[in-house]
């Protein structure tokens, strides 16, 4: 053991990147080049090479651009896989959705030139349809993904900082702890407003509350709007319990609409995949029937 | 207690003083149920108890057993206050004690040594008499006490045991650290109590909790405002106690002296290292650093004849080690003087690779005689120093280390002699360093890459000082410090300005150098000085700014190993830039009229050093003529600069940074972190600062000389072959490590239990899926065996901390597994270059 020196290095390699590049600019937009290339090669081969008027799908052409289709909508789907498997080896995520980006837009012509613009009610345009759909819902998510990601910062900032969610509920609890303290003086009347705020769960609302980021009924801005109404009616006093509990509300409003704001965004960044996905697989299942259909009933 | 077994065990007279009414008081305080660790695992327990890792209630109760059992003499509640010789004066022996003013200013006592038997004086006034002592007392000491008038009244305590004890009283609680707010806040906790509690903070109130409660943990001091907040408590900032008498306490405010009611003061303001006592026993420390042991014979016999030392205070923090030496002592006692220490077999295995074939103690002389740093060192520090360190045997021609190669250790050159390669591709370029003197020490005291490639000259034999080894060794042996300073000076210098310099020309550089040690912040070249000294970092790194328009504009970040202030010298005139610590550093400042007669000597040099300096002039320019052009660029780069300095940049090696704007919060990397190490997330990537749009995350930045390795007991934490700051098995979960970082990036927690795969999760469904399991998964899931041992380990929480993936073939896995680019994994040198200023100027 006290012969030799230990190895000095694992021997595993790294890439190492000094700047952040982001998805899109990968490489120096290495794949749209790539993919703009074979686009234009795909569309003057259409347009140049002479090929039978009808049922152009089963021209040499139509069949290599069908294969080369449905083989990139398989690779572009193992994009979900590359994500989740962890494997040790010099593969890059960003380069991967990179190249998903590029290669599934290329393939706007590739399936379009291989249906030969005959389009019907039939499982072939369905497929070419889902396809299309898959597409347009991933253009939308590169477009949140382009311009959502700064909003989302900026909402987590403040003087002190980032918050994170997580202290944003913690703030939220707390100040919900405080509430109850200070609302201890109050009359049952009041007191029942102020524990509609505090029964509130923070990560109630339907979909379309997230999506929009209101919320009409919230419990919250009812309890403090009443509280205020009320008190307009009162006598002032020095020591009111009401402007602790009014003063308290005010600032649960503003940290709540905060972490809405942030739950808003992330919904947004993450809604567009819940027709991404399951489309692609409805996409697959229509491709193998339209697969199967050709062989078996042309 | 080990030794007093044994004395027991031998029919020795002996007597066990215990401070409390209980045995082995430093575990008794442990938490219940604390899972206790018996490392190192490889060294042989040689006492007359038994000791094994288990739970504490279960070893207390074994001691206990076999204590009683021995027929121990025991007495309790005897809190020893000082020992003093009763016997003649010995001549020529006398102890000075250096004690050190806040003010800086020191004065010397000097105390007469006297002959054993000692007399030992107990607080409550009795006094025990003794032929030998043994001291093992560790270095927790004793809470520091108030200093007002007043502080001996019986109302002033230092603890607090049941806070749902007191009720219905004025509670007055000083030092806000985590000890002073848990007992406030217990205190408060339940308003029936009745207790009116005030704790008083010296700090002004602060919007930031972590600027007002410097000494607490975040989530304690945030805690303790809210419970202000909510009337719960009282914080009184920017006062201290005045005075005290019974029923009322006086304080100091900011407007003035104030007068409250008070039945109770706990006063938790730290506690002092038990030196001044051990010292005023008569023995002497090696030397005045703060973390240094007694000089101690090999059989821990202090200077003070009849007193031994062991354990902690002795340097020697493990449970397992302290029970050998107790027994060891008392087995010297008692006239056994072959007794071989029980490291014994541990150090045979060191050199059992080396050629000769000598036995340990011919070894540790052999090294001792040839190592010129080695000299001074006494056979029990050189024997604990090579049990830390390891003896290598290189043969002619084999590569010691090479350059870029990460590593902090010293190498020391027994026999034979090493080159130093100059030029990576001729193999003829060397510089020789020869028998007895260190190679290494660069990466030592940077922290940094190794700077060149070392290979044997003849078949040789080294010794290779681990960074923990080395820092002792600096600390135990004042010339071996010294010794070290001035080889890595010359080092350094030959190292960066090469061109055919030698030892020679630059000795007088050498001889005028000094070491400063600089704190954050500060400047060490001003803009406008006319001051000509250049500067090496040393330790830790340097920014340059410069004034532009108004405003300090950060031109570059210096890392350890470069050097700053050549402009001045060559080109004369004023400080052309400022130059300050971006974190707490050390550089060896060097006389400017002593190395401007070597730049005229050398012309050569005179050329390499005005080709660095153009390379210099073009980036301030550069960054300058922006300025003019795009005002605000400069401002947003100059302002992330500063940003991620203060973020700990200035010392770290391998930092994750997120650009804001590229990322989707999908967390793919927490779970890529996870999957890659047996399902725990090493980073938390929400959490952490941000300055426009660049986000850093809690995660290891792998600091120059991390903070985490400072106080690891099992010496756990160490550099890893790939330059990754890592926890290896031998973690025993106190806990240390999490609390030294500042960056908050370690956790403690348990390892869940294996995940079904991938496709089975994706196809059947089985298991969590992807990235850390949710915690009742893991309960549910965790495969207990009904055997204690078995579930205990399973249960076991340990340190966990990112290893940059090291030995991942690709790399981190949080940027590998970025979907958007917006994870980065870089050098401080990497990312804080001009070529920022371009990017971002788009």
């Amino acid at each position: 053991m006290a012969s030799l020196a230990p190895r000095r290095r694992t021997g595993a390699s790294r890439e190492r990147t000094a700047t952040h590049e982001g998805f899109l600019a990968h490489r120096n937009y290495r794949w749209l080049k790539l993919s703009a290339a074979l686009a234009t090669l795909l569309i003057g081969l259409y347009l140049f090479v002479p090929l039978p008027g009808t049922h152009f799908g089963s021209s040499w052409l139509g069949y290599t651009l069908g294969t080369i289709g449905a083989l990139l909508i398989l690779w572009l789907t193992m994009l979900g896989v590359r994500k989740r498997a962890i494997t040790p080896g010099r593969w890059s995520l960003k380069a991967w959705t990179s190249a998903h980006v590029y290669l599934g837009l290329l393939l706007i012509v590739v399936g379009t030139l291989h249906s030969g613009f005959a389009f019907g009610w039939n499982v072939h345009t369905l497929a070419w349809a889902l396809m299309m759909l898959v597409i347009v819902s991933g253009m939308f998510g590169i477009w949140v993904y382009a311009t959502l990601p700064r909003a989302l910062s900026e909402n987590r900032y403040d003087a002190e900082g980032a918050i994170t969610e997580k202290q944003m509920v913690e703030a939220i609890r707390s100040l919900d702890r405080q509430i109850h303290d200070a609302a201890q003086p109050l009359d049952a009347e009041n007191a029942v407003l102020v524990n509609r705020s505090l029964e509130e769960d923070p990560f109630a609302g339907t979909f379309w509350n997230r999506l929009t980021g209101r919320y009409p009924k919230d419990a919250t801005r009812a309890a403090a709007g009443e509280l205020r109404q009320r008190r307009a009616f009162l006598p002032r006093r020095a020591d009111d319990p009401l402007d602790k509990v009014d003063a308290l509300l005010t600032r649960k409003e503003a940290m709540l609409s905060r972490m809405r704001r942030h739950l808003k965004l992330k919904t947004w960044l993450q809604a567009w995949l819940y027709v991404h996905v399951p489309v692609t697989f409805a996409l697959i299942a229509a491709l193998s029937a339209h697969v199967v259909a050709v062989f078996f009933y042309w | 207690m080990s030794a007093a077994s044994r004395a027991a065990q031998l029919g020795l007279d002996h007597v066990l003083l215990e401070k409390t009414d209980h045995l082995s008081d430093t575990i008794f305080k442990y938490q219940k149920g604390k899972h206790v660790m018996a490392t190192p695992s490889q060294l042989i327990l040689r006492s007359d108890q038994e000791f094994d890792a288990g739970k504490r209630e279960d070893i207390l109760e074994k001691w206990n057993a076999r204590t009683a059992e021995l027929g121990v003499n025991v007495k309790y509640d005897a809190d020893v206050k000082a020992i003093r010789g009763t016997g003649e004066a010995i001549p020529g022996s006398i102890q000075k004690i250096v004690t050190r003013a806040r003010d800086g200013s020191t004065t010397t006592k000097e105390i007469q040594r006297h002959a054993p038997p000692y007399a030992i004086e107990l607080t409550n006034g009795e006094t025990v008499m003794a032929e030998t002592v043994v001291l093992a007392i560790g270095t927790q000491g004793n809470p520091n006490l108030m200093r007002c008038p007043g502080f001996d009244l019986p109302h002033v305590t230092y603890q607090l045991d049941d806070p749902t004890a007191i009720l219905d009283e004025h509670i007055v609680v000083v030092g806000t650290g985590d000890a002073g707010i848990e007992n406030a806040r217990g205190l408060a906790e339940d308003p029936a109590q009745g207790n009116v509690v005030t704790i008083l903070n010296r700090n002004p109130k602060s919007a930031n909790v972590r600027e007002s409660f410097a000494t607490a943990k975040e989530p304690n001091a945030k805690a303790l405002a809210e419970d202000d907040a909510a009337g719960k408590l009282t914080i009184r900032y920017e006062t201290e106690t005045k005075a005290i008498e019974p029923g009322w306490i006086t304080l100091n405010t900011r407007d003035g002296e104030e007068r409250i009611r008070c039945d109770r003061i706990i006063a938790r303001i730290g506690s002092a290292p038990p030196r001044g006592f051990v010292e005023a026993c008569g023995i002497e420390f090696a030397s005045t650093d703060r973390l240094a042991f007694p000089t101690l014979s090999p059989q821990f016999e202090s200077s003070a004849p009849g007193i031994f030392v062991i354990g902690a205070l002795a340097g020697y923090p493990l449970i397992k080690h302290c029970m050998n030496q107790g027994y060891d002592v008392v087995e010297f006692i008692a006239g056994n003087r072959t007794l071989k220490p029980a490291d014994e077999p541990l150090l045979e295995a060191k050199f059992a690779g080396l050629p000769g074939n000598r036995s340990v103690n011919d070894w540790l002389e052999f090294l001792r005689g040839r190592v010129t740093i080695l000299e001074g060192m006494t056979t029990l520090q050189l024997r604990e120093f090579m049990l830390d360190s390891d003896a290598r045997f290189y043969r002619k021609g084999a590569t010691v280390f090479e350059k870029n190669d990460p590593g902090s250790s010293l190498f020391a050159i027994a026999d034979g002699s090493v080159h130093v390669r100059l030029d990576p591709n001729d193999a003829s370029k060397v510089v020789p360093i020869p028998t007895g003197t260190i190679f290494g020490e660069v990466g030592l005291i940077s922290g940094r890459r190794r700077g060149a490639t070392i290979v044997a000259a003849e078949d040789c034999i080294c010794v290779e000082i681990s960074r923990n080894a080395a820092l002792k060794l600096q600390s135990q042996v004042p010339s071996a410090k010294r010794a070290i300073e001035r080889i890595s000076i010359e080092r350094q210098l030959l190292q960066m300005f090469g061109s055919g310099l030698v030892k020679e020309d630059v000795a007088e550089v050498v001889d005028k150098a000094k070491i400063v040690s600089v704190r954050a912040g500060d400047a060490i070249i001003k803009e406008g000085d006319d001051d000509k000294d250049i500067y090496v970092i040393r330790v830790g790194s340097m920014i340059v700014e410069k004034e532009v328009g108004g405003k300090p504009v950060f031109l570059s970040y210096l890392p350890a190993g470069s050097y700053v202030g050549e402009m001045a010298l060559i080109d004369g005139g004023q400080r052309t830039a400022t130059v300050r610590a971006a974190i707490k550093s050390e550089v060896i400042r060097i006389d400017g009229e002593a190395f401007s007669r070597v730049l005229s000597a050398k012309p050569a040099l005179l050329e390499r050093a005005r080709k660095d300096m153009e390379v210099r002039r073009r980036t301030n320019a550069f960054v300058e003529s922006k300025k003019d052009g795009f005002s605000g660029v400069v401002d947003l780069y100059s302002e992330q600069a500063k940003f991620l300095v203060s973020q700990g940049l200035g010392e770290a090696t391998d930092v994750l940074l997120i650009d804001e704007r590229l990322c989707v919060g999908c967390d793919n990397c927490e779970k890529a972190c996870a999957d890659s190490h047996d399902g725990l997330s090493r980073l938390d990537r929400e959490a952490g600062k941000s300055f426009a749009h660049l986000h850093v995350p809690t995660s290891c930045r792998h600091c120059e000389h991390p903070h985490c390795m400072a106080d690891c007991p099992p010496n756990a934490i160490q550099r890893g072959p790939d330059g990754e700051v890592r926890i290896n098995d031998t973690c025993i979960g106190c806990g240390n490590c999490q609390r030294n970082c500042p960056y908050g990036v370690i956790r403690m927690d348990k390892v869940p239990p294996k995940k079904p795969g991938l496709l089975s999760w994706l196809f059947l469904g089985k298991g969590p899926g992807p990235g850390e399991p949710p915690y009742k998964w893991s309960k549910k899931n965790t495969k207990y065996t009904g055997d204690p041992a078995v579930d205990e380990a399973l249960d076991r929480k340990k340190a966990i901390k990112c290893d940059m993936c090291a030995g991942i073939e690709g790399g981190p896995s949080c940027v590998r597994a970025c979907p958007t680019g917006a994870a980065i994994r870089v050098s401080p040198d990497e990312f804080l270059t001009v070529a920022r200023l371009e990017n971002e100027g788009a």
